[in-house]
């Protein structure tokens, strides 16, 4: 055979499509039930006494179950942020935007969030927030049922704070 | 210098068909806490290292292993690994990692939750990625293909199957992990109709989601913690090419490589616990490995009897740990399989102390 003139193939195209029904584990089952109901939880470790949202069954730390759950409310504090300035293909909101690290009061880790409603360049590490939810009849098993959170006129949290406060608020 | 491997602990969930809401974490934690109790330590934090096995094509997320670390404790930080393949091979990396002098103990695991895809479809993609995977040749068509080759060279008959299964059914009675077992004749089973032919669904091991946990440790360590203990005196395996066209798929050549390495051939063995996800599967390995007679194959039932793919292997080993710690065996063969049409084995062998 003429190799010469026989065309070097280096690459095929071969597309994975695969369907699975996936199910979210009994723990983040809980936390997305109350979350339809509009209520904010997160479960706290038997060991280490840790809160975290969204739970996941386990507390990674300790290796144990996380059965205990503790409503939070819909306070939080600001542990890191980036401003989002390029658009992403496929998501609705336009830039710039915040998307920030908060942790709800009562709870010991972040979750990822949007903010919005304040002046990107004042938000800072240890800003309070509050959740503003979406109407009630559009509230489904989903983070979305929290639009975003907007700014609080209240002290900022110094850092070491951050993640160590108790569900009113105070410190721990 | 040889340092003695020994097996401490072993613990598997039951094999169910659909683990409900539970996720992998959730399906690991408690064969963890039940080996953690078996040797009465508290956590990962008190053996030397940690390995499991799990597949992220089951569950459909790239780097889904890495959640299963959740339910380890890993703080403050631990030595951890994974292999993208059945907890035997884990279970193999710790026995290395013991042998090297790296670690005197050794926690090994593996899980999956099957039912969220479909099987046989997800493990097309383990095939060679340009000739095989494109086709999307599902796991049970290219075990018939081997069915078919076994029958038309008259190697076996569909009765000798059958026999397979009946076995596997009525072994499992007495496994309340099992996820199918009973009383049925060969003849019942065979008026059953074809699923993928030659194949009838008996044939095939059933879809199962679960887990299984493993501790494992030098002799000196397994006095100290003062647990019934098995020895592992043998491990091996070896892989066969990925170009199924370039195997003789009648036989398993790569079982028999192991075998030889381990010596096993026609030495004594009271038990069996055999890897064959599906009927002739079993066959081709029990020629492979020159079984005498008097060794009881399966006794568990086997994985027809219920198949956590990622531990299933690991589990056989479990299963020849529990019945020699039971005293119902001296020694025992453990043998776990990957990989499309017994593609690659594993042996290991169980002694009591």
């Amino acid at each position: 055979m003429d190799n010469k003139n026989k065309e070097v193939i280096d690459a095929i195209e071969a597309p994975i499509y695969l369907k699975y029904k996936f199910t979210a584990g009994l723990a983040p089952a809980r936390f997305l039930s109350q979350l339809k109901q509009g209520v904010l939880t997160g479960q706290r470790c038997p060991k280490c006494d840790n809160v975290y949202v969204p739970p996941r069954g386990s507390c990674p730390a300790c290796g144990v179950a996380t059965e205990e759950e503790v409503v939070l409310g819909d306070k939080a504090t600001v542990q890191s942020f980036t401003i989002v300035s390029i658009p992403i293909p496929g998501n609705p909101i336009q830039p710039p935007y915040i998307v920030a690290n908060l942790v709800p009061d009562g709870a010991n880790i972040s979750f990822i969030h949007l903010m919005s409603e304040c002046v990107n360049e004042e938000v800072r590490i240890g800003q309070r927030v509050t959740a503003i939810w979406k109407p009630r009849e559009e509230w489904d098993f989903a983070m979305d049922n929290i639009r975003y959170f907007k700014p609080l006129d209240e002290p900022d949290v110094p850092a070491e704070l951050i993640g160590h406060l108790s569900v009113n608020g105070t410190e721990n | 210098m040889n340092i003695d491997i020994c097996i401490v602990a072993f613990s598997q969930s039951a094999c169910v068909a659909q683990a409900g809401a539970a996720n992998e974490v959730e399906l690991i934690m408690p064969q963890l806490e039940a080996v953690y109790g078996q040797v009465g330590i508290s956590n990962a934090q008190d053996v030397d290292f940690v390995c499991s096995g799990s597949c992220d094509y089951l569950q459909g997320a790239a780097f889904a292993f890495v959640a299963g670390v959740d339910a380890l404790g890993a703080v403050p930080p631990i030595q951890e690994s994974h292999v993208e393949m059945d907890a035997a091979w884990a279970l193999y990396e710790a026995v290395l990692k013991i042998r090297m002098g790296h670690a005197e103990s050794a926690l090994v695991y593996g899980f999956s939750k099957s039912s969220p895809g479909e099987l046989p479809v997800v493990l097309s993609q383990q095939l060679d990625p340009y000739y095989l995977a494109p086709q999307w040749i599902d796991s049970i068509s290219l075990a018939a293909l081997q069915a078919r080759l076994m029958l038309d060279k008259g190697i076996i008959k569909a009765s000798d199957m059958a026999a397979v299964v009946a076995s596997s059914r009525r072994c499992a009675m007495d496994n309340d992990k099992a996820q199918l077992a009973g009383q049925f004749s060969i003849s019942d089973l065979l008026e059953e109709p074809e699923y993928v032919s030659p194949l009838r669904k008996a044939d095939c091991s059933p879809i199962s989601d679960g887990a299984s946990a493993m501790i494992i440790c030098t002799r000196s360590k397994a006095e100290e913690w003062q647990v019934p203990f098995v020895r592992l005196s043998g491990i091996d395996h070896r892989i066969e090419t990925h170009n199924l066209g370039m195997r003789d798929l009648t036989t398993s050549h790569s079982t028999r490589l192991v075998a030889e390495a381990l010596s096993i051939h026609n030495s004594s063995l009271d038990i069996a616990e055999l890897y064959a996800p599906f009927s002739h599967q079993q066959i081709i390995l029990e020629q492979a490995l020159e079984l005498q007679a008097e060794t009881e194959i399966n006794p568990s039932g086997g994985v027809l009897a219920g198949n956590l793919m990622m531990a299933s292997g690991l589990s056989r080993v479990g299963e020849v740990f529990n019945r020699i710690v039971a005293g119902e065996a001296e020694r025992g063969l453990a043998h776990a399989t990957s990989g499309p049409c017994l593609q690659h084995n594993l042996l290991a062998i169980l002694e009591s102390v």
